[in-house]
């Protein structure tokens, strides 16, 4: 080890402001483009798809990609490129719908844990470890296969699994804000207690449940894309990214069926990811140094 | 230490036992119906065959009838009879854990020797493009669909290169080696037999990069920012100040103190890398518990199902409980 690492490790680098700006959020910059530039999609899907997404035509089978089928056909002779951009609206509605439900769920039931202690703190917070002792996709499965394929039910039962982790962070949170005084001022002045946790602790404490949602984002495509894969998430023939993969998993040769729906769940959770640190990154300056 | 040991033995007990509870819930209070998924057209059509069948599988008793007869069984290690398989259900874990396993084992041992290096070369060479290497290599391998890398590494260097074996755990023509741990390698070992061990070995490649993507990214960064946070502070100052070679400053005295969360991850990691195995083990025909949970979902098999999320839970309570012990074991303030 030379010299020169010792001094860069003892002393971080000299930066100016602007310089420090560029690196910290050129990332997020690009993941929050990467996110916009998919919901656009989402929502222009009519437009945008060169063909319906289900049509099916069998004398375009397993095609390659050409300047007619951009990202080439399926087994059934359907358009990958359209089935694609329809793909976008399942995939951001089913990451959006179970993170947000799951962020206002396990908030509010965190946030009265906290706030109402006692009994109903302690029920709630085993409830919450319980349902962390099983791993995510596994009890996902099992309730998703007790439930019945279909896109709600699999929602349904992500949203069970989704919830306990902000019940933690918003305990965690309320407790470090009960003691401000900013409460006992609420108290004195005559709030009640619903009304001093909606409007003055939860707003105060916002910032890491944001963190926590936007980074989550991109996980909660991932799994839902992994149950549709097991074959749980959407009914056929619904274009779906997860069971656009299953479909074309036997098919190595015509590697454009499963692979392209890849990278497109690829990017969109690079997108998250990256905005999600960026997000932390000015929300928290404590972790810009890491 | 022992009072800690007890608290936390006591309370992991507990959530064990409540775990059967919401396992048994889920499976018997849900709508889906294992008689349409596991009998055919005609034999659903006909009320007495259904009744009988209902019987057989005890579905016709009462709820908490069926949770006590469930809790009895559990107690003496019976987990009921597959529907599907028509076989002990335990006989069936028995028969897929080694697969699992010896997978997850490797893919750890895989997780380790990358993340742990790279997480300590990245805080060492701050901002180097050594850092931005690990940076861009654990946020791809967080963000990569599992199963998707699966297709993709298969369809390279299985179909496209033909340099690596296909799915499963051995050649189709080849026999396994005589059971003694289920461990192909150590049995193959055990049995003097190389080619086959060469053969499980080659087949263990792409399903344990695969497994281990993202529990390499999460062991990276997390290896990354405790040695940063280590680095710090002032016993660092003093062994430089006292003329230590930077090389004993970071192994001797950063390293130790920088692996005590490392090692509560550690504990994660290997439980996620046994649930990641689903996806996995789907897409390589390995033929372990995580594909027999896919398959078991797929065809309504509760009392399977059942089992294994029980077992993992189970062992996700474990992983966790020598976690937490080997935590305060290396850091003495915990245990208070």
């Amino acid at each position: 080890m030379s010299g020169a690492d010792i001094v860069a490790v003892a002393q971080p680098l000299p930066r100016t402001r602007w310089q420090r700006l560029q690196r910290q959020y050129s990332l997020a910059a690009i993941g929050a483009g990467i996110v916009l530039v998919w919901i656009l999609v989402a929502l222009l899907a009519p437009v945008l798809a060169p063909y319906a997404p289900n049509a099916v035509s069998v004398g375009t089978r397993l095609l390659p990609p050409s300047v007619i089928h951009w990202l080439g056909t399926d087994e059934l002779g359907r358009d990958v490129l359209s089935r694609l951009i329809y793909g976008a609206r399942i995939s951001l509605v089913a990451g959006f719908v179970v993170v947000t439900l799951g962020a206002v769920i396990g908030t509010l039931l965190g946030g009265i844990a906290a706030y109402a202690g006692g009994l109903v703190e302690e029920a709630i917070m085993r409830l919450t470890d319980l349902v962390l002792c099983f791993p995510p996709i596994i009890l996902a499965l099992a309730i998703g296969a007790a439930l019945g394929v279909g896109t709600t039910n699999t929602i349904i039962a992500m949203l069970v699994v989704w919830w306990p982790k902000f019940a933690r962070l918003a305990r965690s949170l309320v407790l470090q804000q009960r003691s401000l005084e900013y409460v006992e001022a609420a108290l004195v002045a005559g709030f009640g207690p619903g009304r001093i946790l909606l409007r003055h602790i939860i707003p105060n404490s916002i910032g890491p449940l944001i963190v926590l949602v936007t980074l989550d984002v991109g996980n909660a495509i991932i799994i839902f894309a992994g149950l549709s894969f097991l074959g749980l998430g959407v009914v056929p023939p619904t274009p779906e990214w997860g069971s656009m993969i299953s479909e074309g998993r036997e098919l190595v040769a015509q590697w454009w069926v499963a692979s392209f729906p890849g990278f497109a769940i690829l990017s969109i959770v690079l997108g998250f990811n990256f905005l999600g640190d960026g997000v932390r990154d000015w929300l928290d300056p404590r972790s810009r140094q890491f | 230490m022992l009072r800690f040991l007890v608290a936390r033995v006591t309370s992991m007990l507990v959530m064990a036992l409540l775990a059967t509870l919401v396992v048994f819930l889920i499976t018997n209070t849900v709508p889906g119906d294992p008689v349409l998924a596991q009998l055919g057209d005609q034999a659903a059509s006909d009320p007495a065959f259904v009744a009988q069948w209902r019987h057989d599988y005890g579905l016709d008793r009462p709820l908490w009838e069926r949770y006590f007869i469930f809790l009895e069984g559990v107690s003496h290690g019976d987990l009921g009879r597959s529907i599907h398989s028509q076989r002990p259900v335990m006989d069936d874990i028995e028969e897929y854990t080694p697969a699992t396993l010896e997978l997850a084992t490797v893919a750890f041992i895989l997780t380790l020797i990358v993340g742990i290096p790279l997480g300590i070369l990245a805080a060492v060479k701050r901002d180097s493009w050594i850092d931005h290497l690990a940076r861009v290599v654990s946020l791809l391998g967080v963000s990569s669909p599992t199963f998707w890398l699966a297709f993709i590494l298969l369809a390279v260097f299985y179909g496209y290169l033909q340099i690596a074996p296909g799915p499963g755990r051995l050649d189709p023509i080849a026999l396994p080696p005589p059971t003694v741990t289920g461990f192909y390698l150590i049995d193959s070992a055990l049995a003097g037999d190389w080619d086959t061990f060469q053969d499980a070995a080659a087949h263990l490649v792409l399903p344990s990069i695969v497994l281990a993507a993202a529990t390499i990214g999460l062991i990276t960064r997390t290896t990354r920012a405790s040695m940063l946070e280590a680095i710090r502070q002032d016993y660092v100052r003093m062994s430089r100040a006292k003329g230590l070679r930077e090389r004993s400053v970071i192994l001797g005295h950063v390293l130790p103190n920088a692996l005590v969360p490392v090692v509560t991850l550690g504990g994660l990691a290997y439980a996620n890398l046994l649930t990641g195995a689903v996806l996995t083990e789907t897409v390589f025909a390995w033929p372990g518990l995580g594909r027999y949970t896919f398959l078991s979902a797929a065809a309504l098999d509760f009392p399977a199902i059942m089992a294994i999320t029980l077992i993992v839970a189970v062992t996700y309570l474990v992983v966790n409980l020598i976690t937490d012990i080997s935590y305060a074991v290396l850091d003495p303030r915990v245990r208070q």
